[in-house]
């Protein structure tokens, strides 16, 4: 591990300044579960890390009309305990509550995990499907971009020198809406997804249509994918067995696994045609209360 | 001559469930473990290893790591002594010394991912960690052999030029094939002809890793007169001293190795690894060095048990008596040779009675680490193969399993596959006690939709050992006793060892004062490994206890006046008839008054006693499991939803840490069964070196254990002692193999029966 | 050589302490190399084994994931901080009663880990304490012995 400075500024301003005069050679900490290990394992040399948790916007959590906001240093268990939050927001909640263990709970940040851009992040998925926005601030002025647009290769962002992830923006959810999200891995804790989905679903008034539906789909590529063909799919299709298994057929086809330690390609084929359709009922049934 | 020992049925001591004398230290945190070593002026050691798992090194350019402010020194193989070329006893493996040190530190090749190839010492952990990164090695890159077919190709690389292969006495050069052995008793061929219903099946499997919590560690402080001190976590101080001395070409008597308390080691911690590299770099600096191994290199350099294949014919006649058996045994020794071959020849057939058997073995290097003992080594790969084969064969013929396994069991004088024959063991009893259990009794219950169930039994059986240990016993005035051993206390047996003192001597468990110590401090004593601490530590630990009595009669005799012929000791009482002739009353006195007496009159001074023991054999442990299954038909993952355990223990001196010992060891093969293995790429080398993608299981991925333990004492012990830590590793994989079979229809004969493997047969 | 040492004052086990680490430094090798307190154990330093499981603010953390810097200000407790001058914590009794441990390496993290728990949750069911100790590897037991010990607690209440 390249020795680094720590620094822990109390502004944007202070941390984009620090982050542009370092390059590369300095990344942003916020639960650390991932940047530390990556240090140690020289993933990169560093000269400084610059702990966020001291800057307030990068720690609010707030819920109300306009929707939630997610400071980028905000651990996973704040989300998981927020009783507000796990009544209106369940999905983002599925993916806060199975991040490492308790331990890492208590440190990961959903910012984190979204910046980290693997592509099994158990967070992203959920964020894509809520349709959350990351809000960046940099040298250059600050920007929004989708989560879906946000991780561009494994371990890629769109962020560029100098930008730092300040918080992310989940919208407020319409009414007819639910969501949910669900990994496959061989042991029930501590492990990476081997294929995971989040879905939401918007029905109509009835009850029995889907309005809208957003399907993400994770460790199947080199980013979480926003499946658009699966989601389209479905766009005011009556619910019934029919639709939600085709949707499920094209997933599987958007996705574009590898075979590796983790898992075959064709097992995460079957897994993510299994657990799409698992997650539009688990996201129906969320939607209908 | 070996001797035997008839038991009594009722104990003080045995059996029963004292707290641990050491389970305060280790529940506050205070234990030192080797880890936790500190000395004045310490500093920390690092290594530079291979990226390939097999490569020429052309150069080792260390310029710019020795420019880096607070480093100390560097070494390299040039800095390693010569060894001699010979095979070295190391309790559970023997080594030739010269390629334990080329596998220590690389001289002209790398042979494994991670392999060293130099090490750095500086003043803090970090220094010494980030220099390491700093050495350049330049390599020419060679093929790399991941397994047994690879290795054995024709036209393979080879990968230890020095090798003489042995292909049934024969010397082979240019080769990979270290060893092939025969083992062939009755008339095989002939019985495959009379056999009415035949199984023949090859099963394959990964190395795994013994997967110890705490990494591997040493301290070293070699001084100005070349006595060198080692703080290390080791199974076997001793051992630790005798490959240190062929390593470092010291006398042993110019080597103290203090054996820390150890986190985990199941045999892995048996080789010595950072111990000599430290050592080295002490000479080197003069201060004394320590280092602690990184996980990824825990998984790249150490432990794993072998990988390989197994085949296995099996056949039976109509009345369902199996009379023949015939395997071939495959296994990757890693970089050097020697893996478990021999253990698995005399562990394949063993749980069962046959006459015409046949076993081949063969010992393969390859480009991964070299293996290292983990629990009943060898005997889980051949007992997943065997009990798949007979659960198979029992299918065809419409046998009941538990049935058929009783009727064909070992028992006494049954030959073994390698040819020994059995002294009292508990086969049957194990069989009966399965039958009668909750568990195979009860429903396996209804799956959730979408999955299905299944039950799976199997054997397992290792031989267990016995070796050299030695014990002081020392009397304290309060009438306590402190006991010195050399055996390293992984999981409570400074308990068992003092259980089996305090029962001779009549004194409660807690009153026995155990100490386990370094190499200068007490008598050799063979690994804690092989089963063997409990059984022959403790068979020390009897003999001394008893010599302690001996000389406490004599001091009685002394104190009451008395010849000490006449004294009789009973539940921690000396006593004397009366003596009429000469008017000398009954007399009688405690342990703990006496010990008093001695240290306050004139009774001959201090009192203590050594118990030494060399064991031939040891009790044979025979075990069955049942595992229920359930599996998920559309993702292929399986939940282990009950299980149990039954062991035949011979006698459990203390039952909770036998029942520990059979649910670590379920918990091990559980996790072998399902997903653990080292995933090898292409180019060679493991890329799943780390817990989270080594998936070990947590306790969210097991049921409770359920035990049930079976005592059929053995006659070598006082006490019927037998090994119990490694049986329990033994029948899981074919347990849990069966249960999928039953649940699924499919025979699984590829390790680790995960998910992915799952899916896939179900699709076909 | 970047190499800044970073004051920290912090609160260990209800002990004031100010110390000096470097930047880099780990938690986790600040408590053991610079305080002085080896009961917390290394086991993996990728935040997979939580043997290194310490207390900081309420919350169990892998204390090999965390930076010594980021503890100033903070309180923090590990296994050395359980027992008080009245003996052991009910955890660490139960261990040893129920034989919970077997190496024992591992016990430090459990115990903190459970410890975490049983304070914010008193009567948790098995599933609870299986899925809060997921985070904590042992490779001895089986398990079974430290639900049970954990158990045997939270009934005593």
């Amino acid at each position: 591990m390249h020795p680094f400075n720590y620094v822990a500024p109390l502004t944007v301003k202070e941390a984009i300044d620090i982050l542009e005069k370092h390059g590369d050679r300095a990344r942003p900490l916020a639960g650390g579960t991932d940047l530390l290990v990556q240090a140690r394992g020289n993933k990169w040399d560093l000269d400084a890390v610059v702990d966020v948790k001291k800057i307030p916007e990068a720690m609010q959590l707030d819920v109300s009309n306009n929707g939630l906001t997610i400071g980028a240093g905000v651990p996973c268990y704040q989300i998981y305990d927020h009783e507000k939050i796990k009544s209106d927001y369940p999905g983002i909640v599925d993916g806060a509550f199975i991040i490492g263990g308790i331990q890492i709970q208590s440190r990961a940040a959903i910012g984190g995990n979204l910046c980290n851009a693997a592509p099994s992040g158990d967070a992203i998925c959920p964020l894509i499907v809520y349709g959350a926005t990351a809000n960046i601030a940099g040298p250059s002025g600050n920007r929004d971009v989708s989560v879906e647009d946000f991780c561009v290769g494994p371990g890629k962002t769109v962020l560029k020198n100098g930008e730092l992830l300040v918080s992310i923006s989940v919208p407020d959810p319409p009414s007819g809406f639910g969501a949910a999200y669900e990994r496959f891995i061989p042991r029930n804790e501590m492990d990476i997804a081997v294929a995971a989905v989040a879905v939401s679903v918007t029905l109509d008034n009835s009850g029995t249509n889907f309005e809208s539906v957003r399907i993400a789909l994770a460790s199947v590529g080199p980013t979480p994918i926003f499946a658009t063909k699966a989601s389209n799919s479905l766009q005011g299709k009556p619910i019934n067995e029919r639709s939600i298994s085709e949707a499920a057929t094209i997933a599987k086809d958007e996705s574009s696994p590898i075979s590796d330690m983790r898992g075959t390609i064709e097992h995460r084929k079957q897994l993510i045609e299994v657990i799409t359709k698992r997650m539009i009922n688990k996201a129906i049934k969320r939607a209908r209360g | 001559m070996v001797q035997t020992f008839k038991h009594q049925s009722e104990y003080k001591v045995i059996g029963s469930r004292p707290v641990r004398h050491d389970g305060f230290d280790k529940v506050t945190g205070r234990a030192i473990y080797g880890g936790d070593i500190k000395l004045p002026g310490l500093i920390w050691g690092a290594l530079t290893r291979s990226p390939h798992a097999h490569a020429k090194i052309k150069s080792i350019d260390t310029r710019a790591a020795e420019k880096i402010e607070g480093v100390l020194a560097i070494i390299t193989s040039k800095d390693m002594p010569e060894t001699e070329d010979k095979m070295v006893d190391l309790g559970e493996g023997d080594e030739n010394p010269r390629w334990t040190s080329n596998k220590l530190m690389a001289q002209q090749k790398v042979l494994y991912k991670g392999h060293p190839v130099a090490a750095v010492a500086a003043v803090n952990r970090y220094i010494a960690e980030h220099a390491a990164t700093k050495i350049k090695v330049e390599y020419e890159v060679l093929e790399a052999h991941n397994d047994v077919d690879s290795a054995l190709r024709k036209d393979a690389a080879i990968i230890l030029e020095s090798l003489e292969g042995d292909d049934l006495g024969e010397k082979i050069h240019n080769t990979n094939l270290a060893k092939h052995e025969k083992y062939e008793f009755g008339d095989v061929d002939k019985a495959f002809t009379n056999a009415t219903y035949i199984e023949e099946n090859t099963y394959t499997m990964q190395m795994v890793h013994q997967g110890y919590i705490e990494p591997h560690n040493a301290t070293a402080f070699w001084d100005e007169e070349d006595r060198v001190k080692i703080w290390t976590s080791t199974q076997g101080a001793f051992t630790a001293r005798t490959a240190l001395s062929n390593l470092l070409q010291l006398d042993v008597s110019r080597i103290k190795v203090t054996p820390c308390e150890i986190g985990g080691g199941f045999g892995g911690k048996i080789p010595v690894y950072l111990e000599p590299i430290a050592a080295l770099l002490s000479k080197k600096t003069g201060r004394p060095v320590k280092m602690m191994m990184e996980r990824t290199a825990v998984f790249e350099t150490t432990g794993p048990t072998p990988g390989g294949k197994v085949w296995v014919k099996i056949g039976a006649d109509k009345e369902g008596k199996l009379i023949v058996a015939e395997s071939k045994i495959w296994f990757e020794a890693g970089c050097n040779p020697g893996s478990m071959i021999e253990p698995a020849a005399q562990c394949i057939y063993a749980p069962y009675d046959i006459q015409n058997t046949r076993i081949d073995t063969y010992d393969v290097i390859v480009n991964k680490p070299k293996v290292a003992p983990y629990r009943a080594p060898g005997s889980p790969q051949v007992a997943y193969a065997m009990e798949s084969a007979v659960n198979d064969l029992c299918e065809k013929a419409g046998w009941d399993p538990l049935e058929f396994r009783m009727s064909n069991a070992s028992d006494k004088d049954t030959r073994r596959g390698d040819g020994v024959k059995f002294s009292v063991i508990g086969t049957k009893e194990v069989i009966k006690a399965t039958k009668n259990s909750k568990h195979w009794n009860s429903d396996l219950g209804p799956a959730e939709k979408g999955k299905v169930r299944g039950r799976g039994i199997s054997h397992g059986y290792w031989f267990n050992i016995g070796l050299k240990s030695s014990v002081n016993l020392n009397v304290n005035k309060d009438g306590t006793v402190t006991l010195i051993e050399g055996s390293t206390d992984i999981g409570g047996s400074r308990a068992s060892i003092s259980m089996q003192a305090a029962e001779v001597l009549g004194i409660p468990a807690e009153d026995v004062r155990p100490s386990v110590v370094d190499t200068d401090s007490v008598g050799y004593t063979d690994v804690t490994g092989g089963s063997r601490t409990t059984y022959a530590t403790g068979f020390a630990a009897w003999e001394a206890a008893n010599n302690l009595i001996v000389e406490m009669k004599k001091r009685v005799a002394l104190y009451f006046d008395r010849n000490h012929k006449d004294i009789n000791f009973e539940s921690g009482v000396f006593s004397v008839e009366p003596d009429i002739e000469n008017e000398k009353p009954e007399r009688n006195i405690t342990f703990k008054e006496i010990a008093e007496k001695i240290d306050d009159d004139d009774l001959g001074g201090p009192v203590n006693s050594v118990g030494s023991v060399d064991l031939e054999s040891a009790g044979d442990g025979f075990g069955m499991h049942i595992a229920d299954v359930e599996v998920d038909l559309a993702t292929g993952k399986t939940d282990v939803i009950r299980y149990t355990a039954v062991q035949d223990v011979g006698k459990a001196i203390h039952p909770s840490y036998v029942e520990g010992q059979m649910q670590g060891g379920a918990a091990q093969g559980i996790g072998w069964a399902l997903n653990e293995e080292y995933f090898m790429q292409d180019e060679g080398g493991m890329v799943n070196s780390s817990f989270l993608d080594y998936r070990m299981p947590t306790s969210l991925d097991l049921p409770k254990i359920e035990t049930v333990l079976v005592e059929v004492p053995t006659p070598l012990h006082p006490y019927g002692v037998r090994g119990v830590g490694e049986v329990p590793i033994c029948p899981p994989l074919a347990a849990v193999g069966n249960a999928l079979k039953d649940a699924l229809g499919i025979r699984f004969s590829d390790l680790p029966m995960n998910p992915a493997k799952i899916i896939k047969a179900i699709g076909n | 050589m970047a190499n800044t040492n970073i004051h920290i004052t912090t609160t260990i086990n209800e002990q004031p302490y100010e110390f000096l680490a470097p930047s880099y430094m780990s938690l986790l090798d600040a408590l053991r190399e610079i305080v002085g307190l080896t009961g917390t154990k290394e086991g993996c330093l990728d935040g997979n084994c939580g043997a290194c499981t310490v207390n900081v603010d309420g919350r169990i953390v892998d204390s090999c994931l965390v930076l010594a810097a980021e503890i100033d200000g903070c309180k923090v407790e590990t296994v050395e901080g359980m027992a008080s001058s009245e003996g052991l914590h009910p955890l660490q009794k139960a261990f040893l009663e129920e034989a919970a441990l077997q190496c024992g390496i591992c016990t430090p993290g459990f115990l903190v880990a459970a410890k975490g728990l049983l304070d914010n949750e008193p009567n948790p069911s098995e599933h609870r304490i299986r899925h809060w100790l997921a985070g904590n590897l042992c490779r001895c037991t089986g398990y079974d012995k430290i639900v049970k010990a954990v158990q045997k607690v939270s009934s005593e209440g």
